[in-house]
């Protein structure tokens, strides 16, 4: 019950705040949330770019797992295809066109950015490039 | 009929191990266990590791073969403590993959136990690795009941 009126509220803010609005109240708060984020880290952050989140998919940086070296070594290089786990299990896509539950459920959002990106990277992924990511999947 | 009759000389000609056509597990019961472990490979069952080897994987979360797959502390206490009391030398199932690991020895993986080697021994290296199964932790692409705890001769 105290979330949902804290995601109506972040929600609400959102819309007030030109939050990039993507027309799932789910996802819309957790984008919200990220964005008040990047701007406490970053005082002249602008707002989040599916451009810069699709450079950042796309990207080898190679700085984590030696197995790992990409986001793209489990999601494909297509945000509308079915990835596969090291382990052969299917990945359903990441698109939001593909799979309108992605981006929904915080709690979910945040256990596999922190998973995901510390594999990948070596390290957390910051409040902007988690923005980047979802805006530009969300835009898929 | 001919099938049946066919699958039972199979079965005949099969290694004795296998002579009830498969291995059974106790289904999984515990949510958490399910979802979390499940959603990057087939959800283990617990009966097939020692005690000690499900402490020190659910202890290392942040690098899971290789991987960071670290969960919220209370998920991560459930699962642990529902996998180490049903760990195959724990009190509820006597499984028999605890036969033969050598005291001093703490193994992660399934695949290196005597008996799934045992087991496995007439499947050649390059099965598991091909295209469709990836690895030999794929259990699902030979034993296709396998997550439900029934592992049937291919
Ligand atoms: C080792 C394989 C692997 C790699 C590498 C990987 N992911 Fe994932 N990712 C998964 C799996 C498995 C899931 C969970 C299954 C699902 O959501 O369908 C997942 C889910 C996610 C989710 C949750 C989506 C949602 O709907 O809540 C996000 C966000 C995510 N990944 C981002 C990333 C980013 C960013 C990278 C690169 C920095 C990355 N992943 C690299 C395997 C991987």
């Amino acid at each position: 019950m105290n979330k949902t009126i804290l995601a109506a509220i972040v929600a609400a803010l959102s819309i007030l705040a030109v939050g990039p609005a993507t027309a799932e109240p789910a996802r819309d708060a957790i984008l919200a949330d990220l964005l008040l984020q990047a701007k406490t880290a970053d005082g002249g952050f602008g707002g989040f770019a599916a451009e810069r989140g699709k450079g950042f998919f796309l990207a080898s940086p190679a700085s984590g797992k030696p197995d790992t070296p990409s986001c793209t070594t489990c999601h494909t290089p297509s945000p509308q295809n079915t990835g596969k786990t090291r382990a052969g299990k299917e990945i359903k896509p990441m698109a939001v066109s593909a799979n309108p539950a992605r981006f929904t459920d915080p709690a979910e959002v945040e256990k596999w950015f922190g998973r995901n990106c510390n594999s990948v990277l070596g390290r957390d992924c910051t409040a902007a490039e988690k923005g980047d990511f979802i805006t530009f999947m969300a835009s898929q | 009929m001919r099938n049946l009759i066919l699958a039972a000389a199979l079965t005949l000609v099969a290694a004795p191990a296998l002579a009830e056509g498969g291995y059974r597990m106790p289904p999984l019961q515990n949510a958490a266990v399910t979802k979390e472990c499940g959603a990057c490979h087939m959800a283990f069952q617990p009966q097939f590791l020692p005690q000690r080897s499900w402490q020190a994987i659910m202890g290392n979360l942040s690098n899971h073969f290789g991987e960071n797959a670290a969960l919220p502390e209370a998920t991560r206490a459930e699962i642990e403590a529902y996998m180490v009391t049903n760990a195959s030398d724990g009190l509820t199932w006597k499984s028999g993959f605890a036969a033969g690991i050598p005291a001093d020895q703490i193994p992660l993986r399934i695949t290196e136990l005597p008996k799934w080697k045992r087991e496995h021994r007439e499947i050649g290296g390059a099965a598991f690795t091909s295209g469709k199964v990836k690895t030999p932790a794929n259990c699902v692409s030979c034993h296709a009941a396998a997550a439900s705890g029934f592992f049937e001769d291919d």
